[in-house]
């Protein structure tokens, strides 16, 4: 029994860097419905550059941040204005196409400038089993791992306030609701999509950071974004709730399903489980658990 | 609007006389009883009965929202009313499937054109006559027998629709890159291929200007006599909906508030009230 | 001036129906066909028929393949690698376990495979639309693999995973020199093409394109979405089952399903986007140019960086072409949406006004 709590709770902590992942597309898709393929190159490119210039420069880790975020920043910005403003009143297929091309971009740019070699990135957390709930209940649980859940929490929690409560945040889902009303009341829509890419910039830091950390800055890091997928056919892809519900699920299952259901399978099954287990969903619930039905009007 | 004695109708687009009395009204083809949609908690339609006669041109009026192309859409399966029964050709049924409904020979117009955009005219009319095409997949592969012969068959039909609608010139060009009044021809003429014994038109003339009012008229009316097809039409021209129906339904609010011949329904106080007296 | 249509007059939809309905267009590719069937297998050396044609070839089929399904039925796929291990290890398979299997019999058998398992995973297609249905499909992509590599008796209990296809013998005849494998690729690609352009031009090639691009009227007239949607996913599977056979046996000689992943998944979309969604015409053009791209890249970088003198970092060409893949897709997306097809097209509309402007 212990030993499945102590699986459960590493999964649920999984589960919320994949909320994390998760979150940065439904920022995108909820603001300008884009579903933002890109949004794992953009995870590497953020820790790529961010080990980067520890390396080149040797700056304090702060400065280092906000460098890196600076970077975010005009990426999305120039992402925004050159690949998504001609595409705008595309089919939605198409927009989603021109991201995979975009992350094809991002991936090879990156490595262009950076090289490509695995690196380590060090945020000075240690990746070892908290003492006391070893000693008290017998549960292996990760250091690294509950407090990178607790920034990925407090991350989301601040995004959820800004969403909800800010006037950016309306005046963003008013532009998620109807692009054309928004215009039509004065939103200033490029603004609003550009402060979007910028955040979803910054949310792919927090997570290109926590995970590289975790295994490494590498290629290999790209393919957390794949997990993303799974998280939002789940959670539907309209909603931060459900990104972060997806996200626990998700985490906890794999695991789960990794410990007890791998062995008899021979193992691996971590590439595909989360998404077998999706399309098991969808066949269920097309619009996810907290997404809305549309009703198609003719 | 003065109503004046059937058949000279007052002005209005299509001049005098429009109507030939030589058409046969025949006996009830589809009633809608008492049916009943909502959307969520939104109710669209509230217990709607009506009947459509063969050989009728009857139309569906009312003010925007009044659930007019809802009505459409529960006739022909897009939609499911949660209520009521609508019956064709003998048979009744509590809801229809659209691809039920297009083999029992009823076809429709859409009131934001719903052509093939990428397709041909051509193409787009072909696709109208795809229940009438019986090829395997194999032999469409090998473009052999029964396959090419078939196309050819079919191409001739289409050919003659495309004569009738005079759009002989624009067969081969991606509907997308036509004017609107064409397109809507288009979207008859794809509805026509199916050789429907009932054609639902939402809106055939919306956006047009007077002359191609015109022509949209003279097909609508032509379709009726020459081919005996039995047509519902929703329409906000109320010149045009007087002139060539023979007999209007009319809905407010998702109820049905009037129905009769366009001059009951000209004289009726409720329909004065709920949509003349007060839009026009 | 050559290339125009004027005194051409059709007298009968028999006539007018036909595939190429120019008759210059008949004379090139009558010329373009004897090319590729007897004066390359002639001229052609081992290097171009082994590295480039093959593939080319092989490529343009499973395009074919994932153009029927993304760029006519509008369904977007992301598994089109996993179909054609599917394949590959299908036809395989019927090769070891029925002696006596004729290997052109297995090649279709392992398309069936594939179409069979492509029905499986477009059945979600039905609720799903656009990139919902690419994450489903996704599902494809990573669970087939990795199932093939652990069942063990997919691979006849290969160690490796690897497997080595059987050589290629059609009546007593050996295609086992770079020309003959050219040659039968060469056949059953033409033919699969020649059959692919005839369904496209045939009800359900109309049912596909209807359901694309406007599935509501598409069900009003009488098409079943469901059952329109599925074919395509079969046949875009069989397609596409069929080149990973031949992928397998004709070009690399072995089976090994890790080497069906999700790069090679997108690199067939790329081909599909580059060369034109919705056209034949367009798979060709799209596999070649991604077949070529690399070649041409790799050239151009090392021949660049030896003239000036720069030592180029390890992996600097695989990452000159993700860049450069990245920005042609977003470069075809936004300027020309159809694709090299689309740019054909209008050069010809050109030439049959050429040397007037209109």
């Amino acid at each position: 029994m212990q030993f499945f709590f102590e699986v459960l709770i590493g999964g649920l902590l999984a589960g919320v860097m994949y909320s994390l992942v998760a979150l940065g597309f439904v920022l995108i898709y909820k603001a300008s419905g884009v579903f933002n393929f890109a949004q794992g190159g953009m995870v590497f490119f953020a820790a790529l550059t961010f080990v980067g210039l520890q390396e080149k420069t040797g700056m304090p880790f702060w400065v280092l941040i906000a460098a890196t975020l600076a970077v975010m920043v005009v990426l999305g910005i120039v992402i925004e204005r050159v690949v998504l403003r001609p595409l705008v009143n595309q089919p939605q297929i198409t927009l989603f196409m021109a991201t995979i091309g975009l992350a094809f971009f991002i991936e090879g740019l990156a490595q262009i400038i950076w090289g490509t070699e695995v690196r380590r990135l060090d945020l000075g957390l240690q990746d070892e089993p908290i003492g006391a709930l070893m000693d008290q209940f017998g549960i292996l649980v990760s250091k690294f791992d509950l407090i990178a859940a607790l920034v990925a929490g407090i991350l989301v929690a601040v995004l959820a306030v800004f969403f909800n409560k800010t006037r950016i945040g309306r005046a963003l889902r008013a532009v998620a609701d109807d692009h054309q009303a928004a215009l039509a009341v004065g939103i200033p829509l490029k603004q609003i999509w550009a402060i979007v890419w910028s955040v979803a910039g910054f949310v792919a830091l927090v997570a290109g950071l926590l995970w590289g950390a975790r295994n490494g800055v590498q290629f290999a890091l790209t393919f957390v974004a794949l997990k993303a997928l799974p998280v939002l056919i789940l959670g539907g892809f309209e909603s931060i709730l459900g990104a972060i519900v997806g996200g626990l699920i998700i985490g906890a299952a794999e695991k789960l399903a990794e410990v007890y259901l791998g062995p008899h399978l021979g193992g691996g099954i971590e590439g595909w489980f989360a998404y077998m287990l999706a399309l098991l969903f969808l066949l269920v619930r097309p619009e996810g658990l907290f997404g809305e039905k549309h009703i198609d009007r003719v | 609007m003065t109503s004046g004695p059937h058949p000279s109708p007052p002005p209005s687009v299509m001049g005098e006389g429009v109507h030939s009395p030589a058409r046969r009204i025949g006996d009830t083809m589809l009633s809608v009883d008492n049916i009943s949609l909502a959307f969520g908690g939104v109710k669209a339609l509230t217990d709607i009965s009506f009947d459509v006669r063969e050989h009728e041109i009857r139309a569906i009026i009312g003010p925007n929202g009044a659930g007019k192309s809802s009505m459409l859409n529960c006739i022909n399966g897009v939609y499911t009313p949660q209520q009521g029964r609508i019956r064709f050709d003998g048979q009744t049924f509590t809801s229809m499937d659209p691809h039920k409904a297009a083999t029992m020979g009823i076809a429709r117009t859409f009131q934001n054109i719903a052509l093939f955009k990428g397709m041909s005219v051509l193409d787009n009319l072909m696709t109208g006559r795809n229940l009438k095409m019986r090829a395997n997949l194999l032999a469409q592969a090998f473009y052999v027998g029964p396959n090419r012969r078939e196309e050819l068959e079919q191409r001739e039909k289409v050919e003659q629709i495309i004569d009738f609608l005079q759009i002989e010139s624009v067969r081969k060009v991606p509907v997308g890159r036509l004017p609107y009044g064409v397109q809507k021809r288009v979207e008859l003429g794809r509805a026509l291929a199916a050789e429907p014994r009932l054609l639902l038109l939402d809106e055939p003339m919306a956006g047009m200007n007077i002359e191609e009012k015109q022509d949209m008229c003279r097909f609508v009316l032509d379709v009726n006599d020459e081919f005996g097809t039995t047509i519902v039409l929703i329409e906000h021209d109320m010149g045009v909906v007087m002139d060539i129906s023979d007999r209007v339904v009319v809905l407010d609010y998702g109820k049905k508030i009037g129905d009769g011949t366009p001059d009951e329904v000209r004289s009726n106080q409720a329909v004065i009230d709920a949509y003349l007296g007060v839009a026009h | 001036m050559l290339y125009r249509e004027s005194g051409q007059f059709k007298t009968t939809y028999a006539a007018d129906q036909q595939l190429f309905p120019i008759r210059q267009d008949r004379y090139a590719i009558g010329l373009l066909l004897a090319v590729a069937f007897v004066v390359i297998p002639l001229f052609a050396s081992s290097y171009w028929l082994t590295a480039l044609l093959i593939p080319f070839l092989v490529f343009a089929l499973a395009t074919l393949g994932l153009n029927i399904l993304t760029g006519y039925a509008g369904q977007l796929s992301l598994g089109t690698a996993a179909f054609m291990a599917v394949g590959a290890v299908a036809a395989y398979n019927f090769q070891l376990r029925i002696p006596g299997m004729p290997i052109l019999v297995s090649f279709i058998l392992g398309g069936l495979t594939a179409a069979l398992i492509g029905i499986a995973f477009g059945l979600p297609s039905l609720r799903i639309k656009g990139f919902y249905l690419a994450v489903a499909t996704l599902a494809a992509q990573f669970f087939i693999p990795w199932l093939l590599v652990k069942v063990s008796w997919f691979s006849n209990n290969s160690a490796s995973g690897v497997i080595t296809a059987q050589p290629i013998e059609i009546l007593g005849f050996a295609f086992d020199s770079p020309p003959r494998k050219y040659l039968l690729v060469l056949t059953i690609v033409a033919l699969m093409a020649l059959a692919a352009k005839n369904m496209v031009r045939s009800s359900i090639g109309r049912a596909w394109m209807a359901v694309r691009d406007m599935d509501v009227a598409a069900e009003v007239i009488g098409i079943r979405i469901m059952r329109t949607k599925l074919i395509a996913f079969a046949v875009s599977s069989f397609y596409c089952g069929v080149a990973g056979a031949l992928y397998a046996f004709a070009y690399l000689g072995s089976v090994e399903p890790d080497g069906f992943n999700l790069d090679l998944s997108f690199r067939i979309l790329f081909m599909v986007i580059i060369g034109g969604a919705g056209s034949i015409l367009g798979s060709f053009l799209g596999a070649a140019f991604i077949t070529l791209l690399p070649i041409f890249l790799d050239v151009l970088l090392t021949e660049g960086a030896a003239a000036l003198n720069l030592n180029l970092p390890s992996g600097m060409t695989s990452m000159a072409q993700l860049v450069v893949f990245g920005a042609l897709i977003i470069f075809f997306l936004i300027v020309e949406p159809h694709g090299l097809a689309r740019l054909w097209q209008i050069l010809k509309e050109k030439l049959r006004l050429w040397p007037f402007p209109h």
